[in-house]
């Protein structure tokens, strides 16, 4: 940050304007919880998309919040699928616009929970990803079945608490490590993929604009922390997801065709696992002391040291 | 005529709802060291921040008050008070 301009009053800089701000296609008064991730992330890849996009939303948080009868904040063609179909949904939106020759110049969006994507709705999404529709898939990944009360997921990640892999004598919260969601995506040869994070904001809507730029299916997996699940104060919201990053737990980079083709370096800028894990009450029983805890956190730190080799992230 | 299935609703009428009765804080946007970034208003989850060349602050009709802006401005010109009603 430039200090000296910063000291200077509003009137004396000179600067181009910028258009006032305008509000958001997500609109205000959605019932979302303080300080939420995913309608962070829903927020800003509908401000890129812009009106002209249908949106096909799988059940979750995201539909729940957003659409309590008779409201809804989506200021879009808008349509909630099921659990499991909102990419058929949103197949079957573009097969329609193509028939009835109403496909320039729009888009169309499905999206959906990590519960949604990863899980009950991975047979959907690999059809029409099969099928060349030219729809652009978004998962908002806050890492368990939150609106059904924090169950775990396929992306759920190790040793996490929730309320399906919980702390106990014989467990250290969640088994099993990620799936590698977007590997599964782009092994069907499309022409992008991309993970990004609501803790760079400006790098998740660049990766919006470019997938929604080329023509064919396209993937992006956000990062998207959740107080309530998570366990922690809603004002860090952003920050863990910045720490995610800057762990290396949280990989976050794009693929065409199959290929890597760039990956955020963090570089420098890495910090201890730790810092990120100590934040989130569902991390919480790895900071007994105990050896065992210790030998957990180990594990972890392994994970970060695999994604940051595997992407290239030094 | 066909007859329409499902449920159709009003585009944003969301904003029916009045969600800044949820705050127990309250952002105070101070004017002072602002340098005109909007990172407050990319990073609020209720797209609740409004303004234009360096003067913004929130619509407290819908702001939560999670904090996010006032822990993410890189200025500190944002500050969070208790809510006093
Ligand atoms: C077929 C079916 N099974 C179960 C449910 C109940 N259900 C609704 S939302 C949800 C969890 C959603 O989790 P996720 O997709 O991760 O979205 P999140 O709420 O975390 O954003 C479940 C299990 C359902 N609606 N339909
Ligand atoms: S439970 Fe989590 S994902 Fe769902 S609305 Fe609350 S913060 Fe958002
Ligand atoms: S406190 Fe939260 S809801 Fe209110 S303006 Fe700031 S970021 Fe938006
Ligand atoms: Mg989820």
């Amino acid at each position: 940050m430039n200090n000296q301009e910063s000291n200077t009053k509003p009137k004396e800089r000179k600067r181009k304007e910028k258009p006032p701000v305008e509000e958001s296609l997500l609109a205000m008064g959605h019932r979302a919880c303080t300080g939420c991730g995913e309608a962070l992330g829903a927020k800003l890849v509908m401000d890129v998309a812009g009106p002209k996009t249908y949106v096909a939303t799988a059940t979750g948080c995201l539909e729940v919040f957003s659409t309590p009868f008779p409201e809804s904040a989506w200021r879009m063609p808008w349509i909630h699928s099921l659990f499991e179909n909102s990419a058929a949904v949103a197949a079957g939106i573009e097969a329609g616009l193509i028939a009835q020759g109403r496909d320039k110049d729009v888009n169309v969006i499905a999206q959906g929970g990590d519960g949604g994507t990863a899980d009950i709705g991975i047979g959907c999404l690999s059809g029409m990803l099969e099928r060349g529709h030219n729809v652009l898939y978004v998962c908002y990944d806050n890492e368990a079945y939150m609106n059904t009360g924090v169950q775990r997921s396929g992306l759920t990640p190790f040793d996490a608490r929730t309320t399906t892999s919980p702390y106990g004598k014989k467990s250290w919260g969640n088994k099993t490590e990620k799936k590698n969601l977007p590997g599964i995506v782009a092994a069907h040869n499309i022409p992008y993929v991309a993970t990004a994070s609501v803790g760079y904001p400006f790098d998740l809507q660049r990766k919006v604009k470019k997938a929604l730029s080329i023509k064919g299916p396209k993937f992006i997996q956000i990062h998207v922390p959740c107080p309530l699940g998570w366990v922690y104060p809603a004002h860090l919201t952003v920050e863990i997801a910045k720490l995610a990053i800057l762990t290396g737990l949280i990989p976050i980079y794009e693929m065409e065709y199959g290929e890597l083709t760039r990956s955020r370096k963090i570089g420098k800028n890495r910090k201890p696992v730790e810092e990120y894990l100590k934040l989130q009450g569902r991390f919480k029983h790895l900071f007994s002391g105990k050896p065992e805890a210790e030998e957990e956190l180990e594990k972890i730190r392994q994970i970060a040291e695999k994604n940051i080799k595997k992407f290239g992230l030094a | 005529m066909a007859k329409p299935v499902g449920i159709y609703v009003k585009p944003g009428s969301s904003k029916e709802n009045k969600t800044g009765s949820w705050r127990t804080e309250r952002p105070i946007f101070k004017h002072d060291t602002c340098t005109d970034c909007r990172i407050c208003v990319m990073v609020c989850p209720d797209g609740a921040v409004f303004g234009s060349n360096y003067i913004y602050d929130p619509d407290y009709d819908y702001c939560k008050g999670c904090g996010i802006c006032a822990q993410e401005c890189p200025v500190d010109d944002i500050e969070m008070v208790p809510e006093v009603r």
